[in-house]
């Protein structure tokens, strides 16, 4: 599982961020690094510290495919979902990742490790169908080389 | 002033440099259509209906963004253009609900004009339904986001004019919508329910909580008397639904219309504005004489008191505790009235029309029941008073005028004035300046504080007492205002603020698409109004008089505390906030 929050941990974070120029987008990375999740809390303290209104805090936290506004699994898989990729055969392959999972895509699987959700493009559509694990991008992968890819996590 | 030339469609124009094609083209009376594009907020070319053929450019140029350059040659009708509208209309549509004889802006919506000015009659593209909930959460707004085509012109009025934000755009690309926070309901969210967020919204996706069947209902039960108030700003906009200009609609047709709707009594909320000035007035000077709360602030409109309650606490006790003129007539019906005409309160039902959405809410705060019932039972706006005329089946424009019942539907100049904004200082002052003075006032038009722009100062000498007023419309430029008071770069002595721009004759209740423009000429005609009448100064209506001395007794006496005046309550910005529960 995640590391779970508190409302002391989170304002720590964003008060390293208080000062710094543009400083909602490092701060927003930095409690997605930690948590997987921009909670309740960060967005009201956000709203605070950057004197933004939480709406569009709401906002930044939901157009970014890295940030999520409810929780995710310990590790997020996305995948591409631009044209390139899907002409590639991307369906293919997360009909496998779902398969393999037993979760549909925007669902975490239960005990937390993985979630399967789908991205704008990651910008490598010369290796396409993409997809990334956490920070890490994939390619060229093959429905048989599915298991072996989940059990590194 | 520096000028291009350019051509369009073969006309000739000279603008000032900067001017948009859009502007451009009205000049030689050439339409543009658009639907981002709102006249009174910043361009955001995302709708992209607006494409003219700029000679010498590949692309198609969005004629609400670009500016006319020089000697250019403009082409707003040619197939390439036509066909990129109707691609982009019929895009919209395969997003958007196919139930346009059920929707609520049916006849009244850009989209749907549009589209039949296109002639758009089949979708190549595949429909898509979304199947979002409706919010209903709030008393006021109500908001079908499945409606939304995403313009973003309700996130631009709630920020920039009033300072709220609660809508932003979330997601991004297909699935982007607009919605508040956490997409949380705008009942449960720092929203003042001032429904400029429907006046900005060219479809049916935002719209007020229609209740006129609630009052059908009262009308038909034989049990039940049912009053009616109307505020100033109704008479003015209400023309604009049958088709006249503002302020054209007489008076008296309304009240012979509400008649033939079934209301027992039809009174008018400007015999409380009177009581109002009287009370608010009389609070004014004793605030100045015994050292207290200053500046007072005015507290009609409910939208500005829920904004001061959601974004500056601190200043609830500059408000002036007297009631709305719509809560006081509402506790004065199922008393003074109640018990002049010897009916049980429990029997009558106490309907308000107003211009505005957030009066909705307001009748519904749990201290609003000072009478021992709900002191007023349903608000409608200017829009569903419309709705019913034409239920009806009224011919309002040829309708025999009829008067007032008494003594509630009194009124003098003073309280017409109060649906603009201004309206209430001035007619304040207009009182507050005889009372100190003894004198009569050679002019009673204090037009320093009339008019549209956004923060009016005035002093008034009161006979060597000077009085420093401010008049602020929009809780945006309230917020300004608020601020410098702050930051102790201001003083005044008294504040009218009214949460929507040009004051109520803009309310979020006001016929569907209200603009500045039309909001300047409900502005004129409610002077005009004023002008006409033989009474302008409040304490000059004798049914106040009577009202004081058969009842009341005395301006901010132990009745009117009772009845009149009320407290505010601190609420938090942010829905979820852990530190207010």
């Amino acid at each position: 599982m995640v590391d779970s929050y508190t409302n002391v941990s989170v304002d720590k974070i964003i008060a390293e961020f208080k000062d710094v120029k543009s400083g909602l987008l490092p701060a927003l990375h930095a409690i997605d690094e930690k948590y997987k999740v921009i909670p309740e809390e960060a967005l009201v303290k956000l709203s605070q510290v950057f004197n933004i209104p939480v709406s569009q805090i709401y906002g930044v936290a939901t157009f970014y495919a890295k940030f999520a506004v409810n929780q995710r699994g310990k590790n997020v898989i996305r995948f591409c979902e631009s044209a390139p990729c899907h002409i590639a055969g991307a369906a293919e392959l997360v009909a496998a990742f779902e398969k393999q999972l037993g979760i549909k895509a925007g669902e975490t699987t239960l005990d937390g490790k993985f979630t399967l959700e789908f991205c704008q493009c990651v910008g490598m559509c010369q290796e396409a169908p993409v997809f990334t694990i956490n920070q890490q991008p994939y390619f060229n992968v093959s429905i048989e080389e599915i298991p072996e890819i989940l059990a590194r996590f | 002033m520096e000028t291009v030339t350019a051509v369009i469609d073969g006309c000739k124009v000279e603008v000032a440099k900067g001017t948009t094609i859009l502007d451009a083209a009205k000049t030689v009376g050439i339409k543009i259509p658009t639907l981002c594009y709102h006249p009174d907020q910043s361009i955001k070319a995302n709708c992209r209906i607006c494409v003219v053929e700029v000679e010498g450019v590949q692309l198609l140029q969005a004629a609400c963004a670009t500016a006319v350059g020089k000697d250019m040659v403009i082409k707003t009708n040619t197939m390439a253009v036509r066909e990129a509208r109707k691609t982009v209309l019929e895009l919209i549509l395969a997003h958007h609900p196919q139930d346009c004889l059920q929707c609520i802006r049916n006849q009244n919506c850009e989209l749907q004009t549009l589209a039949h000015e296109y002639n758009v009659r089949e979708n190549r593209f595949e429909h898509i339904d979304e199947n979002l909930l409706l919010d209903l959460t709030s008393p006021g707004v109500h908001r079908d986001p499945n409606k939304c085509i995403k313009c973003g012109r309700c996130i631009e009025v709630c920020e920039r004019v009033q300072t709220a934000a609660v809508y932003s755009k979330y997601n991004r690309g297909f699935k982007v919508g607009v919605a508040p926070v956490l997409n949380l309901g705008l009942g449960e969210v720092a929203c003042i329910n001032c429904g400029q967020c429907v006046h900005a919204c060219p479809v049916g996706a935002i719209y007020e909580n229609d209740q006129h069947e609630q009052v059908w209902d009262a009308i038909c039960d034989p049990k039940k008397h049912v009053v009616c108030q109307m505020a100033p700003a109704i008479r003015v906009a209400l023309a604009e639904e049958f088709g006249l200009n503002a302020g054209e609609l007489e008076m008296g047709k309304i009240v012979a219309a509400l008649r033939q709707i079934g209301f027992d009594k039809v009174f008018h909320t400007n015999f409380t504005a009177d009581l109002t000035i009287i009370e608010e007035g009389n609070e004014l000077l004793h605030r100045i004489n015994n050292g207290g709360k200053l500046p007072m602030i005015t507290s009609c409109s409910p939208g500005w008191i829920k904004y001061c309650e959601h974004f500056y606490p601190d200043f609830l006790d500059n408000l002036s505790t007297c009631k709305s003129p719509q809560q006081m007539f509402g506790a004065l019906v199922k008393t003074y009235y109640a018990e002049k005409a010897s009916i049980d309160p429990a029997d009558i039902y106490s309907v308000s029309f107003m211009p505005c959405t957030a009066k909705k809410f307001e009748c519904i705060r749990p201290e609003m029941n000072s009478s021992g019932y709900q002191d007023v039972d349903v608000v409608l706006t200017t829009r569903e008073l419309a709705r019913m005329i034409r239920e009806a089946g009224i011919d309002i424009v040829n309708i025999a005028p009829e008067d007032f019942d008494a003594p509630m539907g009194m009124y003098t100049g003073a309280a017409v004035i109060f649906g603009a904004t201004g309206g209430v200082m001035e007619a304040a002052l207009r009182t507050v300046y005889e009372v100190v003075t003894g004198k009569t006032l050679q002019d009673i038009n204090f037009t320093a504080v009339r008019g549209m722009e956004g923060i009016k100062e005035a002093t008034v000498d009161l006979d060597g007492l000077e009085v420093k007023v401010a008049v602020a419309h929009t809780t945006g430029n309230a917020r300004k205002l608020l601020d410098a008071i702050r930051a102790g770069e201001k003083f005044y002595h008294f504040i009218e603020v009214m949460a929507c721009p040009g004051g109520c004759i803009g309310g979020g209740g006001q016929p569907y698409g209200t603009t500045n423009e039309i909001r300047q000429k409900r502005i004129d005609a409610i002077y005009d109004e004023d002008a006409g009448l033989p009474i302008r100064k409040s304490h000059e209506n004798p049914a106040i008089t009577q009202l004081y001395e058969e009842f009341l007794k005395e301006p901010l006496g132990h009745k009117s505390h009772e009845l009149l005046h009320t407290h505010y309550t601190k609420r938090s910005l942010y829905p979820f906030s852990k530190e207010e529960k």
